[in-house]
């Protein structure tokens, strides 16, 4: 069942892009979503199964074989895998459908619903992976995949821009994974998770000489395992792909830069709780990380007036959330919060994508307002997928932020305490941001033409019906996930005993617990006064300060950075070695300069084979002479 | 069957092919299209041939399908044939390429075809003895003899300056292979054999190991291409005729980590062992040097002929490693790279021989006529990138696992090629592939045809086969690399 599940979504890729006719018109678009369909409901089964404590591997085949290494093509299934699988499952399904509404006059519907179908099956051998590689296969197939939808339109030079840069920041990070993969078969001879993680105490007292420290090698391993992580979802330093991302079609940002593939890292980390526990430098590198990355993708978010960029910073932040959680060893809450943003975010996202869908393309919410009159249900999910992203209760994001931040404070550390205020920070920011799209969006008057918006198709709304239910209700149901007076995990992540994090964050100050809620009603009222109240004050605001504004607006000159200090300086290199190594040096004085040496010598000795008999004659006749000196000398007994 | 001299009927099949071309005679029409299929089934049956040594191959180590005829008693010089699981896998690579590129060869050269096709036919021949040789003088002879075909090939149907290119690379060639000469005749004489089989047998005393593993350096350097003797490769490509670029990148390349693996490591392992971290350093550079020349290339045949060197810095290093994991590797990513690159100069040759131009600025927006041809270049650069599932990413893993254990700083330096492999392959596919056509020929492309399909259809299919099931290949070498790696460690320990 499990094998069926995965490998369904590749039919229906495979069938749909290398088999176009085959399946005919309607079936490009039916056979990928019926496929998924299908593995949706397996999925549910399995979860089910899960929750019951069944775990099992189905090995499928050999796949890598040399020396020690033994790397199988392997599905597990156990709860947090299963988990995976259904929130993959269920926004891929959503999404699928949702395209064949929002994709509707492309003419390469083929293509597109091939692609969906096929980053959904890599992200599935991702999360049911048995051993690191596997993954890695998951972890660069989602990348590609990501890649070929961002460029989905070729035809925009943005669009293929942002997906060579999403593909290669990714790539920055897929090297620090696979370093720390290669560290961990260095260490214990193999791959398979359960054989390293029950190998674990065996090389925790080994050490790495590094710059004259000895650093345990197990914080390197984690360490660089999150650099994999930071690549994947968008973390601090390695975030800039994100936003670019958005020059994709906006299903794809749903699915792949909301709601799955970005929380690939939060994922990997959870799935090495058993490593991560045991560094603890490495933990407090990722609650800092965390933290740092919820507060400043915020930051930018607040003067973005993309709708999408908006959202993916908003995302960025909220995977900054679930970072710190996981870095807490709550790991748990950085899990609970991962299904409950995947409902709300690809909410919002989709929900985006039904105004631009509205509005033919625009994307800029200074030319919107007033759409709650046209855009009934799109205003409704909107709002509630806002409600829920803020975190007031009883929508979804009000559990898991408030566990987080709980955890955060219980954690009872300078990072766990610095986690907490730059987290109740980033809430104020989130709240003030999305009701910033809200007002801007809906409400006020139109400032710009709007009366040909119309709501959207049936496709459309039926996935933004199920994710807004989903909004409300996963926070509850999903609550379970953190109880920790239930094993709802059945033993996939690990918690050592004296990290108390989680058990402790239940019992926190009601003041602790209610402050989430606080900073989120301010920001909204923050926004209202922006946006809906005084209209001037964002103006005023942004020319006193004008420093802080520039900052968020210009997002602290990474690109301009990263251009400056490294794509610039290798092109620069790529130059200078071409011509001046391989062209002025290694040729000069290589091949060409032998072969100038032989010519000019040849040229010279020539001219002795002039062809006048004298010249002959007289070479021989000196030749004779200094034969017969010599000889004379020697007779002589002078040499 | 077995007893069929079967090595010896791969190697002379072609050679009566191309004698037998030499023979046809009568109209230009007639003689063009006999030839070419004359050429075709000649290598076709030598492919066959190849599959059923792989099928009969016991997958023990040592040397199999042995043929041995004495030439010269007294200097202890004999034709002798036979293969392990190493060379194996080469033969039939060769023999898998030559039919492909006598299938990209069918159209686009248009004069002199009929020595074309005998120069291939005699490259084949020639290619396939290489690998079989198990007498070091024979070795010698097939592998210089190499450098005429291919020399020719260059020189004859190559672009404009194709006599610089082919001057520069018999020039390069040339120089290593004298000193390789010499340190033959050295072991040979100081071991009293030209037989590999017991030259991988006997200890050179550790000076004269230090002395000759220079001089075989020189000529196998040469041929990988290792940094800095690299230069001729670029030209070379840029100048040869499509099928020329994909027999040099796909098998010749080889020769010269064949030449490692079968001669300097296990007959000279101690000064292996003590040349190892130049050849790290050179490694090192190869991959990140020429993955930034390469990001550079305005032609794309020199770009991918950059790309060849970097992956080709990765089986060195791999090889040196010394590791199971890194050998096995390495040749994973020799085949791999002859399946890929070559493939990738097919797929320029697509795109030239419609365009009659290498110049990356001249396309742009190649999609929106040619789908199935974009989609056939995506796998071969995703492929060379080492995306996990195509072959490429088997090799490169494998060595940086090995690199690893050797040192932490050579695994990140070796893993930087990834980034900039990717960086090079993805920025020039966008430029060729996506984008707006303005070129107006552009706008006017065909997309691939049936014969384009049938020489595209089994290389996409044996990338996938080593990216998902590399065991397949990786089960005929085990034996080979793991007595390799045992000797080495017995012999360098001691």
């Amino acid at each position: 069942m499990l094998t069926l599940l995965v490998f369904l979504p590749l039919l229906g890729s495979l069938l749909s892009g290398l088999l176009p006719s085959f399946v005919g018109k309607k079936g490009v678009i039916w056979v990928p979503t019926v496929l998924c369909l299908l593995s949706l409901i397996l999925s549910v089964i399995l979860m089910f199964q899960a929750i019951s404590g069944e775990s099992y591997t189905i090995i499928l085949g050999n796949w890598i074989n040399s020396g020690n290494l033994k790397i199988g093509w392997a599905l597990r299934l156990d709860m947090l895998s299963a988990m995976m699988l259904f929130v993959v499952m269920l926004v891929s399904t959503l999404v699928h459908i949702y395209s064949i509404g929002y994709m509707d006059h492309d003419p390469h519907k083929a293509r597109f619903f091939s692609y969906l179908s096929l980053f959904t099956f890599a992200m599935l051998m991702l999360v049911t992976s048995n051993n690191f590689l596997q993954l890695f296969f998951g972890w660069e197939g989602v990348g590609l995949c990501s890649y070929l939808l961002i460029g989905f339109w070729f035809k925009k030079q943005s669009a293929n821009a942002a997906a060579i840069k999403a593909f290669l920041v990714n790539r920055v990070g897929d090297l620090g994974l696979i370093l720390g993969i290669a560290i961990i078969y260095y260490l214990t001879g193999s791959l398979d998770y359960d054989v390293v993680f029950n190998n674990i105490s065996s090389i925790l007292h080994l050490d790495i000489k590094f710059l004259n420290y000895n650093i345990p090698y197990i914080e390197i391993t984690c360490f660089l395992l999150f650099i994999g992580a930071m690549g994947k979802s968008a973390q601090i330093g390695l975030h800039t792909w994100l936003a670019d991302a958005m020059e994709g079609p906006t299903p794809v940002s749903a699915l792949i830069h909301a709601a799955t593939m970005v929380t690939a890292g939060v994922f990997l980390v959870a799935r090495c709780s058993p490593l991560f526990e045991y560094a603890p430098i490495a933990l407090n590198f990722v609650i800092i990380v965390g933290a740092l990355t919820s507060i400043f993708a915020a930051f930018i978010a607040i003067s973005q007036n993309d709708i999408k960029k908006i959202i993916a910073y908003s995302t960025c932040s909220q995977l900054g959330y679930m970072f710190f959680a996981c870095g807490l060893s709550a790991y748990s809450a950085g899990m609970f919060h991962l299904v409950t943003h995947a409902f709300f975010k690809a909410l919002l996202f989709l929900g985006a994508g039904s105004i631009i869908h509205a509005l033919t393309d625009e994307k800029d919410i200074r030319k919107m307002g007033g759409l709650a009159r046209l855009l009934p249900y799109t205003c409704g999910a909107m709002w509630i997928g806002s409600l829920a992203l803020v975190g007031l209760p009883p929508f979804a994001g009000f559990f898991s932020k408030d566990i987080i931040l709980e955890a955060a404070w219980a954690h009872q550390s300078s990072n766990g305490y610095i986690a907490f205020y730059l987290g109740l920070l980033a809430a104020f920011l989130t709240a003030f941001y999305s009701w910033k799209i809200l007002f801007l969006v809906f409400h006020g008057k139109a400032r710009s033409d709007i009366s040909k918006a119309h709501e959207s198709p049936l496709y459309i709304l039926i996935p933004l019906f199920i994710l807004s239910v989903g909004a409300v209700i996963s926070g509850w149901i999903g609550y379970i996930m953190v109880d920790t007076h239930h094993d709802f995990w059945h033993g996939a992540i690990l918690i050592l005993d004296n990290h108390k994090a989680l058990i402790n964050a239940h019992h926190v100050p009601i003041l602790v617990k209610a402050s989430p809620i606080i900073v989120a009603l301010l920001g909204i009222l923050l926004a209202w006064l922006f946006y809906i109240k005084r209209t001037n004050l964002p103006l005023i605001f942004s020319s006193k300060f004008s420093f802080l504004y520039n900052i968020s607006k210009n997002k602290f000159w990474f690109d301009e950075l990263y251009e400056l200090l490294l794509c610039h300086p290798l092109k620069v290199m790529g130059n200078f070695l071409w011509n001046k190594g391989d062209i002025g040096v290694i040729d000069k004085f290589g091949p060409d300069g032998i072969t100038y040496i032989c010519k000019k010598f040849a040229s010279k000795i020539k001219s002795f084979q002039s062809g006048y008999v004298y010249h002959y004659a007289f070479t021989m006749f000196f030749g004779l002479i200094a034969l017969f000196s010599w000889q004379f000398l020697i007779f002589l007994g002078w040499i | 069957m077995t007893s069929w001299p079967i090595l010896s009927l791969m190697i002379f099949i072609p050679l009566f092919g191309a004698f037998f071309i030499s023979l046809i005679d009568g109209d230009e029409r007639i003689v063009i299209k006999n030839t070419k299929m004359v050429a075709m089934w000649t290598s076709i049956v030598v492919f066959i041939l190849s599959i059923f040594v792989w099928i009969n191959f016991p997958r023990s180590s040592g040397f199999h399908f042995i043929e041995e005829v004495t030439l010269f008693s007294s200097l202890g010089i004999s034709y002798r044939l036979g293969i392990d699981g190493i060379s194996m896998l080469f033969v039939a690579l060769s023999a898998f390429l030559i039919p492909i590129c006598i299938l990209a060869s069918w159209k686009s050269i248009k004069f002199r075809v009929k020595e074309y096709m005998i120069l291939f036919l005699l490259l084949e021949s020639l290619l396939i003895g290489t690998f079989c040789a198990l007498d070091l003088l024979l070795f010698y002879i097939f592998f210089e003899a190499l450098l005429i075909p291919m020399f020719l090939i260059i020189g004859i149907w190559g672009g404009p300056r194709r006599v610089y290119a082919a001057f520069k690379f018999f020039l390069y060639t040339l120089a290593g292979s004298v000193l390789f000469l010499i340190a033959i005749i050295v072991m040979g004489y100081s071991s009293g054999t030209f037989d590999i089989r017991e030259l991988l047998e006997h200890n050179f005393p550790y000076q004269l190991q230090l002395l000759l593993w220079p001089a075989l350096f020189a000529s196998f350097a040469v041929k990988t291409p290792m940094w800095p003797f690299h230069t001729w490769l670029p030209d070379a490509h840029v100048e040869a005729p499509t099928a020329g670029s994909v027999i040099l990148a796909g098998v010749l390349l080889k020769v010269g980590g064949y030449g490692f693996v079968r001669f300097s490591i296990p007959m000279l392992p101690n000064a292996s062992d003590y040349y190892a971290p130049l050849v790290f350093i050179l490694g090192v550079i190869a991959i990140i040097y020429t993955s930034l020349v390469a990001l550079m290339q305005k032609d794309m045949k020199k770009l991918i002929a950059y790309s060849s060197v970097a992956h080709m810095g990765y089986v060195t290093i791999g090889l040196f490693t010394f590791k199971q994991e890194g050998i096995d590797g390495a040749i994973i990513q020799m085949l791999s790279h002859g399946l890929v690159s070559a493939a990738l100069f097919l797929c320029i040759g697509v795109l030239y021989e419609r365009m009659h131009t290498r110049m990356i600025s001249d396309y742009g927006g190649v999609v929106k006529n040619m789908p199935k041809f974009s989609l056939v270049f995506m796998v071969f650069m995703l492929a060379s990138i080492g995306v996990p599932g195509t072959s490429g990413f088997v090799g490169e893993l494998l060595v940086l696992i090995a690199a690893y254990k050797v040192s932490g700083y050579l695994a990140f330096a070796t893993g930087l090629g990834m980034i900039l492999g990717a960086a090079y392959m993805l920025w020039l596919y966008k430029r060729v592939i996506f984008g707006v056509a303005e070129n107006k020929n552009v706008k006017n492309l065909i997309d691939i045809d049936k014969r384009e399909y049938v020489i595209f259809v089994p290389i996409i299919i044996g990338v996938f086969w080593l990216g998902i099931y590399p065991e397949s290949f990786s089960i005929e070498f085990r034996e080979s690399v793991v007595n390799l790696v045992n000797s080495i460690n017995n012999r360098v320990l001691n």
